[in-house]
């Protein structure tokens, strides 16, 4: 089996790998839940601490005329993004298709100066020509294999699964 | 009338007839998305691509303004493209009947029809008529169901007050005539409003209302004492025929909502009017203009939860076709 990692730490080398990317007064976007979990945890680890937005891109998924509606939609609430940098973050990155739908999304608040995509587990199985500037660790999971993130009143947890 | 065929086998809603027979967990659901197509409106660009390719007609065989309006919004901020065609004008002048014109149009590939008429039944008949994956959404007919009404008033309820368990409402004037009033019963009893009255002259409130659990009263103050929401309706002059209201003055001195009449109700009331009001006749401009009065975040409001409901049915259409 694969060791994901405490997510703890793999958010420590995100805010490094973050610091890095020498961004200006960004924007901390997590997407719904996942994401916004991990950006919370994120923002302690930036300094000065970023502006905050949660993003639910259920809206925008190219699901929608298969599935439908998730019935658990929750409102976006973003501070201004035209002319910003921006911080995307999510829990996995797996086939690009929530980060396309995300950045459709944040477009339609403004134009920023530029995203950048950090996510805590980046995984095989893009569909999408879409890369993290930002993992926490790269897991080589197969097609049966799903990494899921839990939260625990706050105390983040990571599990592979078979599917 | 058939209800079932809201539903489709997997029990998932694919038209919008009535509110009558919906569960609270529907129900609750579609409040529930609503909220999150408020933020929509308020952004820079105010549409989201959920029915981008999708044609919807608003198909309207009697007027109506902020209805249609609101239903088209609805669609454009879906990013569907939308038809509307006041049909009394067209086709059915010239002797088409309704379910020739509703399939010359799902022959141009409708996906949603959104139909007002003044005949009870028309939305049923023409969603009975139609391909599986062609939806229909009821924006009121005849007497019988306005529920897109009934659920924005609902959402404006859930708004202000923070919920609708528990409340007590009254609804006033021309209960008759009215398939707002109708949805309002069916909704709010589904929600868990703790009491429902029905105030108005005994020649506007139907004799069947009590058997719905509402309570009939022709004395306004009765009616209005201590009640948390105030339902007002639109006396209906277009659709009566015989002297149901003696003269307008007095009906408005009897069941016309004024400051005076308002103090009987709870002291934080709030007072409602599916619109277009007719100012002095069933409200005065001081209650209607006044601090209660929520009457135009209900024409707001209509906009997100229209966008819901419109969302809500046409979502996993494809599987269908």
């Amino acid at each position: 089996m694969h060791d994901a990692g405490r997510p703890a730490d793999l958010i420590k080398n995100m805010a490094a790998q973050v610091a890095a990317q020498k961004l200006s007064k960004p924007v901390l976007i997590g997407i719904h839940s996942g994401g916004v979990w991990v950006a919370e945890q994120l923002r302690a680890g930036i300094s000065p601490a970023p502006e905050f937005g949660t993003l639910d891109i259920s809206f925008y998924r190219d699901d929608f005329s298969r599935v439908g509606l998730n019935p658990q939609v929750k409102a976006s609430d973003l501070p201004p993004v035209d002319r910003r940098d921006i911080i995307l973050v999510d829990d996995v990155l797996h086939t690009g298709r929530t980060i396309r739908a995300a950045l459709n999304e944040i477009f339609s608040y403004g134009r920023p100066e530029r995203i950048c995509l950090a996510v805590l587990i980046e995984r095989p199985g893009r569909e999408l020509p879409i890369q993290p500037d930002v993992a926490g660790k790269s897991l080589a999971l197969s097609a049966n294999e799903e990494v899921k993130l839990s939260n625990d009143g706050g105390e983040l947890s990571l599990d592979v699964v078979k599917i | 009338m058939n209800r079932d065929i809201q539903f489709d086998d997997a029990g998932k809603l694919r038209h919008f007839l009535t509110v009558d027979g919906m569960s609270r967990e529907t129900l609750t659901g579609i409040l529930d998305t609503a909220e999150s197509f408020v933020t929509v409106g308020e952004r820079e660009i105010k549409k989201v691509p959920l029915l981008r390719g999708k044609t919807v007609v608003n198909l309207f065989f009697e007027p109506s303004t902020r209805t249609r309006t609101t239903f088209e919004i609805a669609g454009k901020r879906l990013s569907a493209d939308v038809i509307n065609l006041n049909a009394a004008r067209m086709s059915v002048t010239k002797g088409e009947s309704i379910l020739d014109t509703v399939r010359t149009l799902e022959a141009m590939h409708t996906d949603l029809f959104v139909v007002r008429d003044s005949a009870s039944g028309a939305a049923h008949l023409i969603a009975k008529h139609l391909p599986p994956h062609v939806r229909v959404i009821n924006a009121g007919d005849g007497r019988h169901a306005h529920p897109t009404q009934a659920m924005l008033d609902m959402f404006t309820i859930r708004r202000v007050k923070g919920k609708i368990e528990g409340l007590k409402v009254a609804i006033i004037g021309d209960l008759l005539h009215s398939r707002v009033a109708r949805s309002q019963i069916h909704a709010l009893k589904t929600l868990g409003a703790a009491e429902i009255r029905a105030v108005g002259p005994r020649t506007l409130i139907p004799t069947e209302i009590e058997t719905l659990g509402v309570a009939a009263t022709s004395d306004m103050e009765k009616g209005l004492r201590g009640v948390d929401v105030v339902m007002m309706l639109r006396l209906q002059r277009e659709r009566m025929d015989g002297q149901l209201v003696p003269s307008e003055r007095e009906y408005f001195n009897r069941y016309g909502l004024t400051e005076e009449k308002l103090r009987h109700a709870a002291p934080d009331a709030t007072v409602m009017h599916p619109g277009p009001i007719n100012r002095g006749l069933e409200i005065s401009s001081g209650v209607a203009d006044g601090p209660r009065s929520v009457i135009l975040e209900q024409v707001t409001n209509g906009i997100a939860v229209r966008m819901s409901i419109m969302a809500t049915i046409m979502g996993g259409s494809e599987e269908r076709i």
